[in-house]
This record gives C-alpha cells, structure tokens and sequence, in this order.
C-alpha cells in the first residue's frame, strides 16, 4: 500500500505534466490561428492560377500545336510522390494516418516505381527505415514556410518531369478541415488534370504570347503553388491535431489527479481510522 | 468616370484589390496601358517591371518580379510571382542589390546563369524604379 507521501508525490508530478500539456495547447492555438491566416491568404493566387490555366488550356489545345512536355499524358510508370509530414510529433495520430496513406498509395500503383521526396522529419525517419527510393528530404522548413521553400522543394520534381524522367506527380498531405478534424489529401498535380466545372468561360482573348508558350510558363509554377499550398495546410492541420491531442492529454491528467486524491482521501482514512481503534482498544484494555 | 477592377495576387497575399481608373503593366513585350473597356487580353510578364495605377487621382506603384495578366473590359487581374509595394521598399537596400545584380550580369562566366542573372537584375532595377 503506498503512503500518504507516495501519494503527494504522484499528483504533484502530474499536475506538472497537466500544466505542460496546457501550456502546449494553449501554444498551438496560437498558432493555428496564424496557419490558418495564412492558408486563407495563399487562396486567391491559387484560384486565379486555376482559372487561367482553365483558360490557357483550352486554347492551347485547340491551337495546332507541337506536343509539349507538359501536356502529354505517359502511363505513369514512375511516380514522383511529395509527402509532406510534420517535423514533431505530440500530435495524436496525425502522423501515423499519414504514413498508412503512403503505404496504401504503394499498394494503389503496383508495377510503378515510386520515388518520394519527403517534407518533415517524421515522414523521413519513417521512409529511411524501409526500401524505398527518396530523392530529397526537407526538414525544419514547416516553421513557417515560405513560398521560396516550395519553390525550392518543387525545382527537382518540376526538372524531372519535364526530362520525361518521371510520368506522375503526385502531393500527399494532411489538409486542414476543422480544428477537430483534418482530411488526407492525395493529389495529382503531373500531368495536369483540371476539375470538372471549371470549364473556362469563352473568352475571346488577345494572347500576347501563344498560349502554349504560357502554358509551359504557368505549369512549373502550377506544382509550386500545389507544394505551397500543401505546406500551409499541413502546419495548419498539424497544429490543430497538436491541439486537440494535447486537450486530450490534459483532461486525462484531470482523470488521474482526480482518481489519485480519492485513493490518498481512502488511504488517509484508514490510516485516521486504524488510529482510533488501536486508542479505543487501547483504552478498553486499560480498563 | 467608370473604373476597372485591378486584382494583384501574389502567392503569400493579396497585394491590391480595388478600383482603379487607369492601369499601366509591364508585360513581356513592353508596357500595356489599359483603361476601363480594354480588349480581353491575357499576358506574361517582364520578369521585373513597374506596375502603376491611378485610384482617386493618385498615382501608386507596385514592382513585379514575373507573372500573369489577365484583362477584362472592366477587370484586369495580376497573377505576380512575387510584388512589393513601392512604399514598402528600402531604397538603399534595394540600389544595393542592384549594384550586386549589375555586377553579376557583367561578369560572364561559364559557371553562371546569365538568364537567371538578367531577370535578377530587371527585378533589382525594378525595385529601384517603384522605390524612387
């Protein structure tokens, strides 16, 4: 039976815990708020570019043109993969759901090789244990990213897929929904698939530059924004899944400080109560 | 007096979304003044050039370091790699890089990039120019 002090002692160390996992809560909020600033920010580039390449297009392959690199579909036999995870952990499951998806996006292409290029220390230390192809690795740059970082992540996927040395591009990531939820994002970025319904507006435009020439300018930027994008809403994701695992984490330490006190209240009791006893017979044997 | 719809996005932010009455844009084959009305016209731009734009009388500038244009009769929309305000720019660091990005695009060596070191330097001078 441990005593009374073992007992202090033991709500004492988690209420420090609890205090910690407050304080990281706390923390994260902060932060999500900043994240997800900043994710409203990137969109109106990112909608724009989509509209204009809608728009490019279409007029670029009605126009007789010679087949550009970009635009012609290969069966994807060499997959470039970008996975962006976190570069710590505290964040529940955000990680392992990650992981599971890439290990599920093997399974999906079979007979493809896959090559990663992988953001976020987590991700790496997962990838480098197990066969696998990486190409580059990023770490420490999900601080606070920068859209000079994704254009740096992206330069090789962009050389590469242009050379013909890769067929596919795909990005994979956590994409931010709310603070309690987030949703995994597979995304074909290479070659360039456009949603349904954003059928581009008929527009009779003066093209300064012929459309394909345009094009071929817009794409690599295309991957940039993708890589960009998927970088916002990763942190952003990240620290709303750091939040909610450290809530968690704080109503459990409540739970166990809570349990602790009734046990030492018990262990008080019968200790208080065992005195007695041994007065009470004590003075009846007195007697 | 009808106004046009200028639109600057760059990839971190949106720099100006208002209305404006007269636009000049530095797209690749030289600058293009539009008014309100202007042809639907879609463009590249320089990789470094000076953005002007009169809202209420005043006039305003922008540097842009490479884009897209779009233009509409009543709208026009910038699709900026990168922009800075000609008001957010510090002179001196901006005549510095400048001096470095001259420099760079003299000296000729096979292990540069002249391409890369020619937009470097419209992008500088273009800092200099909305700074001045």
């Amino acid at each position: 039976m441990p005593s009374l002090i073992d007992f202090r002692r033991r709500i004492r160390s988690v209420k420090n815990t609890q205090q910690i996992t407050k304080a990281m809560k706390m923390v994260s909020a902060a932060k999500l708020r900043r994240a997800q600033e900043r994710v409203i920010a990137a969109r109106p580039y990112a909608k724009t570019m989509r509209e204009l390449l809608a728009n490019l297009s279409s007029a670029a392959a009605s126009a007789e043109s010679a087949e550009s690199p970009w635009l012609s579909r290969r069966e994807p036999k060499r997959i470039d993969l970008i996975m962006i995870s976190s570069d710590t952990g505290l964040a529940g499951a955000f990680n392992s759901n990650l992981l599971k998806a890439a290990l599920k996006f093997y399974d999906d292409h079979p007979g493809a090789e896959i090559f990663l290029t992988l953001v976020g220390r987590k991700g790496r230390d997962f990838f480098r244990k197990r066969p696998s192809n990486i190409i580059a690795d990023y770490i420490n740059v999900l601080n606070r990213p920068t859209y000079a970082d994704a254009a740096g992540i992206a330069k090789e996927v962009i050389r590469r897929f242009r050379d013909g040395e890769t067929d596919a591009v795909h990005v994979l990531n956590n994409e931010f929904k709310s603070v309690m939820s987030s949703r995994l994002s597979v995304q074909q970025v290479l070659p360039l698939e456009l949603e349904e319904g954003s059928a581009p507006v008929a527009q009779d435009y003066i093209y300064e530059q012929e459309p394909v020439a345009m094009l071929e300018q817009l794409i690599p930027r295309y991957v940039e924004v993708a890589v960009f994008r998927a970088m916002l809403e990763t942190v952003a994701s990240y620290q709303a899944a750091r939040m909610t695992a450290m809530d968690t984490a704080s109503s459990n330490a409540k739970d166990v400080i809570e349990a602790l006190t009734l046990h030492m209240n018990r262990v008080r009791q019968a200790a208080i109560t065992k005195e007695i006893i041994e007065v009470v017979s004590g003075a009846a044997a007195a007697e | 007096m009808s106004t046009l719809h200028l639109q600057v996005v760059g990839p971190e932010r949106m720099l100006v979304d208002e209305q404006v009455s007269e636009v000049q844009i530095p797209a690749n084959d030289g600058y293009i003044g539009v008014l309100p009305g202007h042809a639907a016209l879609l463009s590249a731009l320089k990789p470094g050039g000076v953005l002007t734009y009169v809202i209420a009388g005043q006039t305003r500038k922008l540097a842009l370091y490479g884009g897209f244009v779009e233009v509409l009769a009543t709208s026009a929309r910038v699709l900026a790699d990168g922009a800075e305000f000609g008001s957010e720019i510090n002179k001196e660091k901006a005549q510095a890089r400048l001096a470095v990005a001259a420099k760079a695009a003299d000296h000729i060596s096979p292990d540069t990039d002249q391409q890369a070191a020619q937009d470097e330097l419209l992008r500088a001078q273009a800092a200099v120019e909305a700074a001045a």
